[in-house]
């Protein structure tokens, strides 16, 4: 069990929903995406995979090189790739960008 | 007649299988008049399996929806068989009781609140065990109390099934809504294997775990009450007219008598034939289904 | 190694009762009968092997098809509806290996038979019936969710040989993918966890847990010990509600049962909401 966390000072747009998604399956994930009231975005991770903390910030780098939300995200992680983390990422935004 | 009658069904339908959880439960109830309790943002987690490095889920795979179905006040509890096979834990064990508890509360004071349960799940989490355990005696305690005011309505959809003390959970609803790909049995064919032997229960023979645990056959033999197409307007239809029928006459878990005779009756020096149970059970059930409002 | 499982129950249930046959067209797997305690005439009931028992799956004291059914019958024909008078208690003497684990169980709908049971003892319990399970050996999975588990007041002994589970060791640690040496650690940092009893009493569920000499020999002294014991626990559960709260109000479940606490709270608040 590990515990991560990242913050993303430059990320500071206004959000106003949340948004959760992902079922914290074998090699899968939940996202639970909400507003951060600090104006800037925090991200925690609690995954049961360990020693892949630089996997996990390449990421998030990527992710938010592209999403300037002021966002709080939590991560419950039961093994997922790159990839799914991405997906799940971009489903959260979708749900609260409607 | 409608262009929908010469367009298959199969087109037009939508699965309730492939819904998770949290869409599953809302796809029964009057839409705009749920609410979501307790829910992932409130993150209460289990505290028991990351101390076993397992990742927790925000809502322990509980999902817990207050609103109306078809104008009647009820609470859906659907759990997610893709967490943890939808097994009972501490945290969803006890959003189970407290919601069923808080719907008999209501129930008590003027505002029948029923419940529908849909259950994907193994049964206890090992990863709790004894309070896993508890959490069924307590759920179970919590819909003796409350089908005593309003019907309790347990759908299995599948693909997970409902087994191990869950099982005994559906056993006292006052109504089983099942789908051919769904299974309701106590011990599954791979623990029947392990502790009873291959001779006792190949659970590599998929034939023989639905013609055993399957839906159709649940239904055939009477033992639950309506089998359903996977089909999420199918469900829900027939979840309202549980509601609207009301409470049983008797609830099935109480007769004891018809269903004593019934294993009395069996030949048991030889493995039982699923379908003559289905010839010799189902036509005695008649009186559970004419329910009282 | 652990003995026979149900050779205590067959004990406990002849010491308190003086009867040692099921009654009349009951399975050899079943006893039960009524017997003195304290101002009472309770009715006791116990799951025993059977060695030639219809159904196979269920010889070594597992709880099968006939075992549920006659357990539903034998407490539901005690049940007295009429209201405002004092009503019989129900000892449910806890001694099970399993459910049982066979196919002819499965097709017969097992499921319905263990919760028709459960569903007696409950409704005994609803009804103003002090229901109380006395463990004395193992309480195992579908088992103790048939015979005993909607007591109004869990009563076990302080033993080694107590098991309280959801699944035994073995099986367990095949489906958790873990050793049982693994189990055996874990059940240390985890209680819930834990297959020793004295574990599973600060988990809050139990009523008390009893101090016992010879509980395989019991002598006059410790049965009269026992007596006083379930007097005591049918005099608190006629003074206490006919559901389960005890088990969430106990200080056990304040400490072990916090998530679970913490949940029932937040639905308490949301319930009505807006």
């Amino acid at each position: 069990m590990e515990q991560l966390k990242f913050d993303y000072p430059s990320a500071n747009r206004w959000i106003s929903k949340r948004a959760h998604v992902g079922i914290v399956g074998s090699g899968d994930m939940e996202v639970l995406m909400e507003p951060a009231e600090t104006g800037s975005a925090h991200v925690s991770i609690q995954t049961s995979v360990n020693g892949f903390g630089s996997s996990w910030k390449a990421v998030l780098d990527r992710f938010f090189a592209r999403f300037d939300g002021a966002v709080r995200i939590h991560i419950n992680d039961a093994g997922a790739t790159p990839g799914s983390v991405m997906l799940r990422l971009e489903q959260a935004v979708e749900v609260i960008e409607q | 007649m409608s262009v929908a009658t010469v367009i298959p069904a199969f087109v037009t339908r939508e699965s309730f299988i492939e819904l998770e959880a949290r869409d599953r439960a809302q796809a029964l109830m009057d839409p705009g008049s749920w609410r979501e309790l307790v829910g992932p943002f409130d993150r209460i987690e289990s505290p028991w399996l990351p101390m076993q490095s397992i990742a927790p889920q925000s809502d322990d795979g509980c999902v817990v929806l207050k609103g109306t179905i078809a104008g009647q006040a009820t609470v859906v509890i659907a759990l997610e068989g893709g967490f943890q096979a939808g097994s009972i834990g501490e945290v969803s064990g006890a959003k189970m009781t407290a919601a069923l508890d808080l719907a008999t509360h209501d129930s008590e004071n003027g505002r029948k609140t029923a419940a529908v349960l849909l259950l994907e799940t193994g049964g206890v989490r090992l990863q709790e065990a004894n309070l896993g355990l508890a959490a069924i005696a307590e759920v179970m305690a919590s819909i003796f109390a409350l089908r005593q005011h309003a019907p309790v309505v347990t759908v299995i959809a599948g693909t997970v099934g409902c087994f191990g003390g869950m099982s005994l959970v559906a056993g006292i609803s006052s109504y089983i809504l099942m789908t051919r790909e769904a299974r309701l049995g106590l011990n599954g064919a791979e623990v029947i294997e392990q502790e009873s032997g291959i001779e006792e229960f190949d659970s590599s023979d998929r034939a023989l775990i639905w013609a055993v645990f399957g839906g159709e056959q649940r239904v055939g033999m009477g033992v639950a009450d309506e089998l359903l197409q996977d089909d999420a307007k199918e469900i829900a239809a027939a979840v309202q007219r549980c509601l609207k029928v009301g409470l049983p006459v008797v609830h099935r878990s109480q007769q004891i008598d018809l269903y004593r005779d019934g294993i009395a009756a069996l030949d048991t020096s030889q493995q039982i034939e699923p379908l003559t149970l289905r010839k010799n059970w189902n036509n005695k059930q008649a009186k559970t289904k004419e329910g009282s409002a | 190694m652990s003995k026979q499982v149900g050779l205590r129950g067959k004990t406990w249930f002849q010491a308190l009762t003086s009867v040692n046959s099921p009654m009349g067209g009951d399975p050899g797997s079943v006893l039960t009968a009524d017997a003195r305690l304290g101002e009472d005439t309770a009715r006791f009931l116990c799951v025993v092997p059977d060695p030639k028992a219809r159904f196979p799956c269920v010889r070594r004291g597992e709880v099968g098809l006939e075992e549920a059914y006659t357990l539903a019958t034998r407490v539901s024909e005690v049940i007295d509806h009429s209201e405002n008078v004092k009503k019989r208690p129900i000892v449910a003497i806890v001694d099970v290996k399993s459910q049982a684990y066979g196919r002819r169980e499965e097709t017969a709908a097992i499921f319905l038979a263990a919760a028709t049971a459960a569903d007696a003892y409950a409704s005994a319990r609803m009804k103003g019936h002090p229901v109380i399970a006395l463990i004395v050996g193992h309480a195992f999975s579908g088992g103790f969710l048939t015979h005993g588990y909607q007591a109004n007041r869990i009563l076990a002994f302080d033993d080694d040989d107590i098991v309280i589970h959801a699944m035994h060791k073995e099986a367990a640690a095949r489906i958790t993918l873990r050793s049982v040496a693994d189990l055996d650690r874990l059940g240390h940092e985890v209680p819930p966890m834990s297959y020793d009893v004295r574990d599973y009493a600060k988990l809050g569920l139990l009523h008390k847990l009893l101090h016992i000499q010879d509980p395989d020999t019991p002598a006059p002294a410790t049965v009269a010990q026992i007596q006083k014991e379930l007097i005591d626990a049918i005099a608190d559960a006629r003074a206490g509600s006919t559901d389960l709260r005890n088990r969430l109000e106990s200080k056990g479940a304040r400490e072990m049962r916090k998530a679970g606490l913490a949940a029932r709270a937040y639905m308490e608040k949301q319930w009505s909401g807006d």
